[in-house]
Order: structure tokens, then sequence, then C-alpha cells
């Protein structure tokens, strides 16, 4: 007997394309992105504290890059990241201990992750 | 697996555009996902408009009328109409939701209709649900018992009974399972927000004896814990369940057990 579920290729429906963003989704995959950006970060500390050991030579060449604008850049989004991930994982304590499971707290706590390491960010950037 | 792009058979192409009701004043247009497995063809969105006038409120009455007046061959699944069977769950407006329980007027501009997401498509708004419904029996959603039957019925406290309000609702529409991002990827493997209410709402049940054996067949990297508490779930719920929280405790129960 012939079968169309064998014959036919089903298409997948769409899914991130339709999605409308959801507070739910979106402050989790920020815990994902700035967890991963963060490794990019700590490669450039790394690289700098390398070149420390390299003599001042190298480390005048890394330090250049480090404090250029390029190395400003980088390293305020690390802090922002570096927030975001610190507030995003007190969240998910809170998650993981059976708290703040409805969808309203979690959204309002996922609102102050993001305004949260904005504003953490700048209050660092000002006192250093 | 995550793959963040549609297969090439699956993208979707700009369909046809049905002709406006005539005489109509209050018109609105829907914009819906069509695809025909008889035809070998991408699938496409089409375009119809509705005389809001002769409709009734909510998105299931404006696919009824489109299909009995406009275009015959447009396919979906109701039943109820009152949002107890859970066959009309779809993504409306950008979200998962009943057809039957969401009114049009909550819906500001288009209204954008499409499957399930994240699901293989039989027609147009059909999802083929067979592997989400394999994952609901494998967490053998009925009472398991070893002791001897009672003479008339299982008993249970009035306390006891309480526990499973916020679970026995659900009507396994998977709007909640195919909103989670988790189960897109790993869909497989992970069962998904449904099918853990489930497993949760007989573990807690203080009638069922398989709770150890339950809770042993949930302790896998994949089957629960792919749950990373997104909460998509219980955001688009249709009924106001939270998924989300019964896995939250299946976690903290295999914890404590350990402990």
């Amino acid at each position: 007997m012939a079968s169309t579920r064998n014959t036919v290729k089903r298409p997948l429906s769409p899914h991130l394309q339709i999605y409308r963003p959801q507070m739910t989704s979106i402050s989790s995959i920020l815990t994902r992105i700035t967890g991963n950006a963060l490794i990019a970060g700590f490669a450039l500390s790394i690289w700098w504290l390398l070149a420390v050991a390299s003599g001042p030579e190298y480390y005048g060449f890394v330090n250049r890059i480090a404090t250029s604008w390029f190395g400003d850049i980088v390293f305020t989004l690390s802090l922002v990241a570096v927030w975001y991930h610190f507030l995003a994982g007190l969240r998910h304590l809170c998650f993981d201990a059976g708290l703040a499971l409805d969808v309203p707290t979690a959204e309002f706590l996922g609102w102050i992750c993001v305004i949260g390491s904005l504003l953490l960010t700048v209050l660092t950037l000002i006192l250093i | 697996m995550v793959q963040f792009t549609l297969p090439r058979n699956s993208k979707v192409r700009n369909g046809k555009t049905w002709p406006k009701p005539e005489g109509a004043r209050n018109i609105r247009t829907f914009r819906i996902y069509r695809w025909n497995p008889d035809e070998d063809r991408n699938p496409r969105v089409d375009a119809y408009y509705v005389d809001m006038d002769s409709c009734g409120p909510m998105v299931l009455d404006a696919l009824i009328k489109i299909k009995s007046e406009t275009d015959p061959t447009l396919t979906f699944r109701r039943s109820c109409r009152e949002g107890i069977c859970g066959s009309c769950a779809m993504n409306i407006d950008g979200i998962n939701t009943l057809a039957c329980i969401h009114g049009i007027n909550d819906i500001s501009g288009t209204v954008r209709i499409y499957p399930l997401p994240h699901m293989h498509v039989v027609k147009d708004l059909v999802p083929d649900l067979n592997h989400f419904y394999a994952q609901h029996a494998s967490v053998m959603p009925w009472l398991e018992t070893t002791t001897n039957e009672p003479g008339k019925e299982w008993r249970q406290s009035i306390e006891d009974r309480k526990k499973l309000d916020g679970l026995y609702e659900c009507v396994m529409c998977a709007s909640c399972s195919t909103s989670c991002p988790s189960y897109w990827w790993n869909g497989d493997r992970y069962l998904g927000p449904a099918a853990l209410l489930h497993a949760y709402r007989w573990i807690i049940d203080s009638r069922d004896e398989a709770t150890g054996e339950r809770l042993d067949d949930l302790e896998d990297p994949f089957r629960l814990y792919r749950c990373h508490t997104i909460m998509n779930c219980a955001k688009t719920c249709p009924k106001g369940l939270n998924p989300a929280k019964a896995i939250s405790h299946l976690k903290k129960m295999l914890l404590e057990r350990r402990v």
C-alpha cells in the first residue's frame, strides 16, 4: 500500500522567524551570549597578562592594543556581560530554589538583569 | 540540534491574495501559512480579507468563515470551540495559543497565523503531533499501583487532591512545548514542558505508587535537564498553567532524594 507519510518530505514550520520575542527567551539567550562573549574578553585579558611576563617590548605592543579604542570597547562590553551574567546567574539561583517561577516575576527579574547590568556598568566606569 | 534557519524545502514564499468580500466595510487582513502535500512546492503565506461585521469574535471564527466562504481548501484542526479540546493550537500573532479562545480584537493590524513552530507540517495549519503524543505516553500518564485494588475507589484527601490543581487542566494542545527553544533544538530527546508537566502530575498524585520509577526515568541529561527555565511555556499556555514550575519541582525532587 502506498503511504504518503514516507514519500512526502514534510516542511518544518517556521520558529525563530515568526515567534514574537519574549522577555523569557530573550533573557535566557542573553545569558548564553554574554557567557560566550566573555571568553573573548578573557582571552584579551590573559594575552595582556602573558605579555607582562614576556618582557617590556612585547608588553608595550599588547598594552597599546588593550588600551586603544578597540580595547576600550571590548572591555566595556565585557563589563556589561559580566554584570548581566552575574545578575542572570542570581535569577537562575532563585529559579533553581523554586522561587520567582511565575511569569510576571520572572519577566520583572529579566528586566532587572537587563537594566541592572547597564546601570552597574555605568556605576563601575564612574568608580574606577 | 540548533539550526536557526529553515531547511530549503521549508522556506516560506509569498502566496496568493484572495479577493476582498464585496460590500464589506469593516475588513481585516489574515495572512495564513499554507502547505499542500499534493503539490511539490514550498510553503507559502496567503492573504485573506474577512468582513468583521459578519464574523464571530475569535480567530477560529475567522478561520471557519474563510474556509466556508472563501477557500474550502484551508486546513486546520478544531473541535470544541471553547478551549477544552486543545485541537486548534497554532501560532497566532507570534505566540502559540488556541484559535478558539484568542480574540481577533486582541490583535492589532494584520492577523498572522502559522502552524505550531518547529514541527513537521501535515497540511496548512496541521502539525504532525505523533512524536509529541509518544513523549506524553512515555511518562505513563495513568495511575500505577502495586497494592490490591480497593473495593470502591482509590481515595484521596482534599489536600492531596489540591496538589493536582494547575496540572490536571492541561489539554495537551502542544502550545507550550512548541514555544520552547530547547524543545525546538532537542525535541527528539527532550520531553518538553507538556510531557514533563504530566509526569509531575502523576508523581505528586498521592494515589500513585510508582514515584521512584517515574523519577528514575526522568533522571537524564536530555529527557528532563534540557529545561533551562526559559519559561516561554508558562508565558504562552492558553490555559494559564505553569509547566516551568512543575519541571522545577521535578528537578528539586530528584535533588532531594539524593541527599
